[in-house]
């Protein structure tokens, strides 16, 4: 057995938690004025307040609030794709590829409902060999 | 403390690519060039402050300096994403109206690498393509579809942006592009992140701008004759958005710059002659209509199909061609739009000229997030 083989998968984004029996992404909480984030920040973004944030399981399910239909990317990236923002039911938001419909402007209403699905990161892995998890949209309905 | 301050000279290189000029060079040509306009040499410029992005680091200004004349002025090199050029005036500006100076130099320039320009941090592996897309077409693509979501404005409506400011470019010798393309051609180009096409997004190309700032006492010593009066100058970061920076927002940032401008202006924005705006993309045109309020919201859509931003319109945006046809070298960006607000005002815009232009405003917005809003009129 190889070392690659051995490696646990990663998570592609630091928000991304795979240390639970299935994976999650935990978002933070601001106690103080309500504000959601999903990156960590010394104090809260929106009011300023300190040691007011909380994290907790962000739900997988939400809306589609804008898309681009990605024909041209940087060189190597398999095109096409839909980048996609996500507000989740309790107001995060996320950007992801939305999978699993047509890549078509008449396929992708402004707020379809989509849910979140977890997979392997497209196969890329890094230099000590290790894949990685990530996070992918689809619709709901 | 200066009461007014003036653009006393400004001008600007032809945008385009200039592989074998450096960065000093094609700064330097600028700000002799400014330096001409305001009837000035090197010897009277107190100091000096250079905005590149891809410059900044390695001490463009001084180099400049070392092209134009090394007087030992203090000099600042700044770097701000798209508000680069912009960001430079008004540390100029600044340092005019604190009184500290009569006489200052801002410049902008760059040279742009090859390729299509994106943010993304990057962990062990590359996201472009895993989390949608951090590149700038798709980026401001998903702004625009908000926009459409919102208030069904479309494909056409954003590409009819692109028709108009390659239209006003074949009246701008300094536009990397003089070449009419038609909404069939717009809509039919490459589609590069839907809705943006390849003709809806700008022109990555090298070039350099430059605009001598003095102080009131200077401007009249001197004479007013050309003199552009600084209005306002206005400078915003992202102020809290739920939804930033996950979907960047050059929203807010603009409309806390375009409010600030006005409230020092002590105009409405319906006094507005002439804008040079942020087009980016052909999407973020409309978005900007309603951020700097010169409609409601929602009302962007309408403004384009009504040709009230067309030369000839109420309101005329981006005449020089814009980001989009004259080119968008990022650092030199923000002082040439001043430029052509300057060739306006002063009526010597040629064929494209704003009949009886009074007040022009200049708008810049880079991802990260900074956006300058200038309001200028004719002295």
């Amino acid at each position: 057995m190889t070392q690659t083989d051995t490696l646990a998968p990663r998570p592609a984004l630091p928000w991304i938690r795979l240390d639970g029996p299935e994976p999650f992404v935990e978002g933070r909480l601001c106690r103080a004025c309500g504000a959601r984030t999903a990156a960590t920040h010394l104090a809260c973004p929106a009011c300023g307040a300190r040691d007011s944030i909380e994290t907790y399981r962000a739900p997988t399910t939400g809306k589609l609030l804008a898309y681009s239909i990605v024909r041209r990317s940087y060189p190597g990236v398999p095109v096409p794709f839909i980048s996609a923002i996500v507000d989740l039911d309790d107001g995060l938001t996320l950007k992801g590829n939305l999978i699993n419909v047509a890549a078509e402007p008449q396929a992708l209403p402004v707020g379809m409902p989509v849910r979140m699905v977890f997979g392997d990161a497209l196969g890329r892995t890094d230099k000590d060999g290790a894949s990685y998890v990530a996070f992918f949209f689809e619709p709901s309905a | 403390m200066s009461e007014n301050v003036y653009i006393l000279g400004i001008d600007m290189l032809k945008f385009g690519k200039y592989p074998d000029r450096t960065f000093a060079q094609l700064g330097g040509e600028a700000a002799l060039l400014a330096l001409d306009d305001a009837g000035l040499g090197v010897h009277d410029v107190q100091a000096m402050y250079c905005g590149s992005v891809f410059g900044a680091y390695d001490m463009t200004g001084q180099a400049i300096m070392r092209e134009i004349g090394q007087t030992g002025i203090p000099v600042t090199n700044i770097s701000n994403a798209c508000a680069t050029g912009a960001s430079a005036f008004r540390e100029a500006w600044i340092a005019v109206k604190s009184g500290l100076y009569d006489v200052v130099l801002a410049v902008g320039v760059e040279k742009m690498p090859r390729g299509m320009l994106g943010a993304g941090h990057e962990t062990g592996i590359s996201l472009e393509g895993l989390f949608g897309s951090a590149s700038m077409p798709a980026v401001f693509a998903e702004s625009g579809m908000e926009h459409a979501g919102k208030y069904g404005t479309t494909f056409e409506q954003f590409a009819k942006v692109s028709v108009k400011n390659h239209h006003h470019s074949t009246m701008n010798p300094k536009a990397v592009y003089q070449k009419e393309t038609p909404l069939e051609e717009v809509m039919g180009s490459e589609m590069i992140a839907y809705p943006n096409t390849k003709l809806m997004c700008s022109v990555n190309v090298d070039g350099s701008a430059a605009a001598v700032v003095v102080s009131e006492k200077k401007a009249r010593e001197l004479g007013l004759t050309r003199a552009i009066r600084v209005l306002a100058s206005a400078l915003a970061s992202d102020p809290w958005n739920p939804r930033n920076p996950i979907m960047p927002d050059v929203n807010g940032c603009t409309q806390l710059a375009a409010k600030s401008a006005y409230e020092q202006a002590g105009i409405d924005p319906l006094d507005v002659s002439l804008v040079e705006l942020h087009d980016c993309f052909a999407t973020a045109e409309l978005l900007h209509y309603e951020n700097l309020q010169l409609c409601g919201l929602g009302e962007a859509g309408r403004l384009i199909d009504e040709g009230v931003t067309a030369l000839g319109g109420r309101v005329p945006v981006n005449v020089s061609g814009g980001l989009l046809s004259k080119g968008h070298p990022l650092g030199a960006t923000g002082i040439a739009n001043m430029y052509e607000v300057a060739l306006h005002l002063r009526g010597e815009a040629g064929a494209r000229q704003v009949p009886g232009a009074k007040i022009g405003l200049t708008h810049v917005v880079g991802l990260g997030t900074a956006s300058a809003v200038h309001l200028f009129e004719k002295a």
